[in-house]
């Protein structure tokens, strides 16, 4: 169970960039350069708060995971 | 953490439940004021945003919605430390004080028609407080609550904590619906929707008389008696790494997947009766009501459970269950609305039409033509076409918007009650013991910070979110359907409305791959 804990860590970081660059590329983006108010509101979320939560957030737990961060103490 | 040491606590059932009974009133009373915006979110958006284009307009108040969940987790940062420096029943005093102020003015504001874009800037404004004042609340009383309660009863104890936020949205119907039905439409839509605002102010009164009373909690006093709370509870939560990888885990593997359940099953649910199934606002309310009320017990089920078999199964069952049938429940649902196989009465058909003055056009005027059919099955449907005249040319009139609303029948009604009541039963499994799981995960001193901030991010950003990104998937698939048919192509999506459910189903996967994976199920208890 620890190896499979350590090597999902790779996962979560694949899943962070991937999360990233569709959220810009395809989500946040977009709705920024639109010219509509209620897309600008949107995309600032969506660029500001919700992709570096998960960008960030998800990274740093894939990167805790591949270094044995969670293994389970014996 | 530390291994349950099966600590009972001194304090008594009785006193523990007026703990409960003056901390969950007032942890209502948030999520009530919380609520209101958001059942209101229709007649805000033409009251608050330029009513130029309807969906625009939606979709403002859907973004001022977000706006009031995305700073929840700054309200959790910002109360979550003074919580744990100066004890927990100070600062969810202020938390509710701040709400109550908040909610009360927000019915005092004049509408866009009277004092133009003051009106949506001072909406927004005060919804930043009252996601604040949430963001502080919810960590103050379940830690409160927590804290007084014996280490093996905690799912139980806190689950009545749990019940207050879909008590506070059922309230919030209930007080929304009474309004509008002891009053004419055009009663409500000019000043009664403000009451359930001014209410507010009552309640948060009567809550401040009964929580001025209360102790702090004995697990704080002690620590702060012995001089072991924390100076900088920020840096101890989020600065220190043995800590923060538990808030990563908390949000990813648990919070993150409750949020967007709770929210699927208890606001995209109401908003996809309402704007896709085009169900009878009043209709819509009543029947969520009822599911809501059907469901509420079952979060103490859970809790209770929770303490016996572990908090893990019983929130990943619900994640997994909610991923997998939500497609087949949502596509019943529309189903159930739709008027294909119904027979229509004609010789029923009625035709009424009403012309008043435009107020924000002078010499224009507004017709509404309604269209009444019924059907055999007590199916009702009115086409209501809405046309505005102008003084000047026609050209400059705006086109004229047509909406339909399905008044269900009896049969239909209840098979949507047992639809929505599913998804609230996820909503219980996973939220029902998710208190005393992060009160468990981290210790007494930075314990306000470190279970409020994975708890209001799950929540307030990845459920928050919900209705705007589930909204704009489904868009997005109606749109590339339109373009599609138009090339006289093969249209992409079978089903449109089904789209935006991928955010929660993928949201919720991903979370249940963490929590099963990542989070242990036995009850790991911090004192």
């Amino acid at each position: 169970m620890n190896a499979l804990k350590k090597y999902l860590g790779i996962v979560w970081i694949g899943l962070a960039l991937l999360c990233g660059y569709y959220g810009l590329t395809a989500l946040g983006l977009p709705k920024l350069v639109s010219g509509k108010t209620e897309d600008l509101v949107f995309g600032i979320i969506i660029v500001f708060v919700l992709m570096p939560l998960i960008v960030g957030g998800l990274l740093t737990f894939g990167i805790y995971a591949l270094r044995g961060e969670y293994a389970d103490e014996e | 953490m530390v291994t349950d040491p099966q600590t009972t606590h001194p304090t008594s059932t009785r006193s523990l439940i007026s703990i409960i009974g003056a901390s969950s009133l007032g942890t209502l009373i948030e999520w009530y004021d919380f609520y209101i915006f958001g059942s209101l979110a229709t007649v805000l958006a033409t009251k608050f945003f330029p009513d130029t284009n309807p969906t625009a307009a939606f979709l403002s108040t859907l973004a001022t919605f977000a706006a009031g969940f995305v700073v929840r987790p700054f309200g959790a940062l910002f109360f979550g430390r003074l919580g744990d420096m100066i004890g927990r029943k100070y600062t969810f005093m202020v938390t509710l004080l701040l709400m109550g102020g908040a909610t009360f003015a927000i019915g005092l504001i004049p509408g866009y028609a009277t004092i133009g874009f003051l009106a949506p800037l001072l909406v927004l404004i005060l919804r930043l407080l009252q996601g604040l004042a949430l963001g502080g609340e919810y960590g103050g009383a379940a830690t409160y609550v927590a804290e007084h309660a014996p280490a093996n009863r905690r799912g139980f104890w806190t689950s009545w904590i749990q019940i207050t936020a879909t008590a506070g949205l059922f309230i919030s119907l209930i007080v929304i619906l009474i309004t509008r039905t002891s009053m004419s439409p055009e009663a409500f839509d000019d000043w009664g929707w403000r009451v359930p605002f001014w209410l507010s102010i009552i309640m948060v009164f009567v809550s401040y008389l009964i929580r001025r009373n209360m102790h702090e909690s004995p697990l704080f006093a002690k620590a702060k008696a012995e001089g072991k709370t924390s100076k900088n509870p920020l840096k101890d939560s989020l600065g220190n790494k043995y800590n923060f990888k538990f808030v990563l885990l908390a949000l990813f593997g648990a919070t993150m997947g409750q949020g967007v359940v709770w929210y699927t099953g208890q606001f995209y649910a109401m908003s996809f009766i309402k704007t896709v199934c085009n169900v009878d606002a009043l209709q819509s309310d009543q029947l969520m009501s009822v599911a809501l009320l059907m469901g509420t017990p079952f979060f103490v089920v859970f809790g209770w459970l929770s303490d016996i078999i572990g908090r893990k199964y019983i929130m990943m069952f619900g994640m997994l269950v909610a991923i997998l049938s939500y497609r087949p429940i949502y596509e019943q649902m529309y189903q159930t609305t739709q008027l294909t196989n119904r027979e229509e009465v004609p010789e029923l058909m009625t035709v009424k039409s009403v012309t008043v003055n435009d107020p924000a056009s002078p010499g224009g005027s507004i017709t509404t033509k309604t269209i009444t059919h019924q059907y055999l099955d007590g199916t009702q449907v009115a086409d209501v076409t809405k046309e505005k005249t102008t003084a000047g040319s026609a050209a400059d009139a705006p086109p004229p918007t047509l909406k339909k609303t399905v008044k269900l029948n009896d049969s239909d009604r209840w098979t949507l009650i047992w639809l929505v009541f599913i998804q609230v039963i996820f909503v219980t499994l996973v939220y029902g013991p998710i208190a005393a799981f992060l009160v468990e995960m981290f210790p007494v001193n930075i314990r306000y910070t470190s279970m409020s901030l994975p708890y209001h991010i799950g929540n307030g950003v990845f459920g928050g979110l919900l209705p705007a990104v589930a909204t704009y998937l489904a868009t997005q698939a109606k749109t590339a359907n339109t373009a599609a048919e138009a090339a006289g192509t093969v249209l992409p999506f079978a089903a449109p409305y089904l789209e935006g459910l991928w955010y929660p189903i993928i949201v919720a996967g991903v979370s249940f791959v963490i929590g099963m994976v990542y989070i242990s199920n036995r009850k790991l208890v911090n004192e």
